[in-house]
């Protein structure tokens, strides 16, 4: 996978959005640094990585609602964005429909509006006020407005969170369809590894700078474990290893025995140059039922 | 006879000449005032209505329009809070503090060294409405009229950015530009409104209307409309009470805004129990 990447270097064209060693600090301190990548079109990458690994931080780089201290961003021209972003306070003050959350950005015809919010199963709430709905339901507003867009990025950070077992899944695989139908690439967060492994092509594991990255190895291993264990959620290895682990303080303890303050691929603790290609984690994640499942 | 019929007259004439004015500044001020209360910005606006004392004071120092000082003041507060929030050094709220009450101060040393004007501070801290000239008028129904226009014009990247900077700015809506934008109509409603219910109750004209009209609106268009009726209609019965009690203008505008929300509250209680408190307001 890094080697499609550096020969998407080369490509160009077709590049929704890439970064080339981007890099953020504030307060004296590098909230992520040295991260590249690129999203093609059809192409779904997805960010991993503990909490505070700078997740969030490398999506705003990557669709410039954060701009790089180091390094370079560059965004086809004209590119439509659909941003679900992990947090979004609405003082309550503001009185917002569903239906009027849903032409937030852009004006949206009526049958588009029913179709996204009737996608992501909540067509009955399109006069609900936003702040009674639930976090499932409201995280299901914000994809279905996401979408509605017709992005050619659509950019989703934690976009399950609040919701239920039964419908996550459903979610991914709505995202899924989504990728196929329209070949937006998609730009995605999640902490949960079962997800990475079943819609992913690239899945890049973040602690404030790129750890490693690759194919989910791993897909073939969970679909046994679905045939083995059937509808329930069961534990499958997602093998990787580290060079290098954090320190409490933050200050990272290299595989040689040294300690630096943050940890960068061209620092010279890593072995390769490709410090990515090392990595073997070894992750237990939770494997999941996508059809069995899901509940009526 | 025909001398107190003369009278009589004139007094329609001014009393009509604030109703006319009141109600255009209400007009003006709803919509604003909405996203001052959605956006929580209602420090800011007092902040921007007592640096508009030392507009005053600038104004008669240099011999220029009024307006002009008072927005040129607002201007460079809104550009100082800006900048110095970008730094991070304080909180938002504390660097206003500072601006508010030191720009206040300013402008009242600035006026006690000017020994050879007098003016009238109780007129610009609580307003004269019952002065508004025809010019006044012009002015205020024709800035009211340009900063209406303005925020049809930003309406949707206003309130995209109030819900979150982060979409609007993702999905190019340069919120950044709009909330400049915002400060500038802001400025330039409260220089306007300032002869009316003066600097200290300014605000109050701005979010007392708004969080009227929350209790009756069930999408932000709605709120916006409503809070300018809800405005007008403080105007209309705040003036008529001053002449029927003989009470000060301004604060009776104010005082009436208050009873309107107040009539809102029970009004909304009796509609319903169900309705929540209202803090449910962050969502992660």
């Amino acid at each position: 996978m890094l080697m499609r990447n550096r020969a998407e270097a080369h490509q160009g064209e077709d590049r929704l959005v890439s970064l080339d060693n981007a890099g953020i600090r504030r307060d004296g301190r590098w909230l992520v640094r040295g991260v590249e990548f690129s999203i093609r079109r059809g192409e779904v990458v997805t960010l991993i990585g503990p909490n505070g690994a700078g997740k969030s931080t490398t999506a705003k780089l990557a669709i410039g609602v954060l701009r790089a201290d180091e390094g370079s961003v560059s965004r086809m021209p004209g590119l439509t964005i659909g941003y679900v972003p992990q947090k979004l306070s609405i003082d309550w003050t503001m009185p917002l429909t569903v239906r009027r959350l849903m032409r937030l950005t852009a004006p949206l015809p009526e049958n588009e509006l029913v179709a996204a919010l009737t996608a992501t199963g909540i067509p009955h709430l399109a006069e609900a006020e936003v702040r009674h709905l639930s976090g499932g339901e409201f995280q299901r507003a914000l994809l279905a407005r996401a979408i509605a867009r017709k992005p050619d990025l659509l950019v989703l950070d934690e976009p399950v969170q609040g919701v239920d077992f039964a419908g996550e899944s459903a979610l991914y695989d709505l995202i899924r369809f989504i990728r196929q139908s329209t070949g937006c690439g998609i730009l995605m967060i999640s902490h949960d590894l079962h997800m990475v492994m079943a819609g992913t092509d690239t899945v890049i594991c973040l602690n404030g700078h790129v750890c490693c990255r690759g194919t989910p190895e791993a897909v073939s291993q969970s679909s046994d474990y679905l045939k083995l264990f059937g509808n329930t959620r069961s534990l499958a290895v997602y093998s990787h290893h580290h060079d290098h682990t954090h320190l409490p303080d933050g200050r990272v303890l290299h595989e040689d025995g040294s300690i630096t303050d943050h940890c960068h691929p061209e620092d010279g603790h890593h072995a390769h140059g490709d410090h990515s290609h090392e990595h073997h984690h070894e992750h237990h994640h939770h494997a999941h039922a996508k059809e069995g499942e899901r509940r009526a | 006879m025909r001398m107190r019929k003369r009278e009589s007259a004139v007094l329609d004439d001014f009393f009509t000449r604030a109703l006319v004015a009141g109600i255009g500044v209400a007009l003006t001020a709803g919509p604003l005032g909405c996203f001052v209360v959605w956006r929580r910005m209602a420090y800011f606006g007092d902040t921007i209505a007592h640096s508009a004392l030392l507009g005053v004071a600038l104004s008669l120092l240099l011999n220029i329009n009024l307006l002009v000082t008072v927005f040129a003041v607002a201007l460079v507060v809104s550009l100082l809070l800006l900048l110095l929030q970008r730094r991070q050094t304080l909180s938002a709220d504390a660097l206003l503090g500072i601006l508010s009450h030191s720009a206040l101060a300013i402008g009242l040393v600035m006026v006690a060294f000017m020994s050879w004007v007098r003016i009238d501070l109780i007129a610009f801290l609580f307003g004269d409405i019952l002065a508004v000239t025809r010019s006044d008028i012009a002015l205020i129904w024709g800035g009211g009229l340009f900063v209406l226009a303005a925020i049809a014009f930003l309406w949707r990247p206003l309130v995209a950015s109030t819900v979150s900077e982060e979409v609007a700015e993702a999905e190019g809506l340069s919120p950044e530009r709009t909330r400049l934008l915002f400060m500038l109509l802001m400025a330039l409603t409260i220089a306007i409104a300032m002869k009316i219910v003066g600097i200290m109750l300014i605000t109050s004209l701005l979010i007392i209307p708004a969080a009227t009209a929350r209790r009756f609106s069930t999408g932000p268009e709605a709120m916006a409309v409503l809070a300018s009726l809800i405005g007008a209609l403080a105007v209309v019965g705040g003036l008529f009470g001053s002449l029927h009690y003989d009470t000060p203008s301004g604060p009776s505008i104010v005082v009436a805004a208050l009873i309107l929300f107040i009539l809102s509250l029970f009004w909304m209680a009796g509609k319903s129990g169900t309705e929540p408190a209202g803090n449910k307001g962050v969502r992660s």
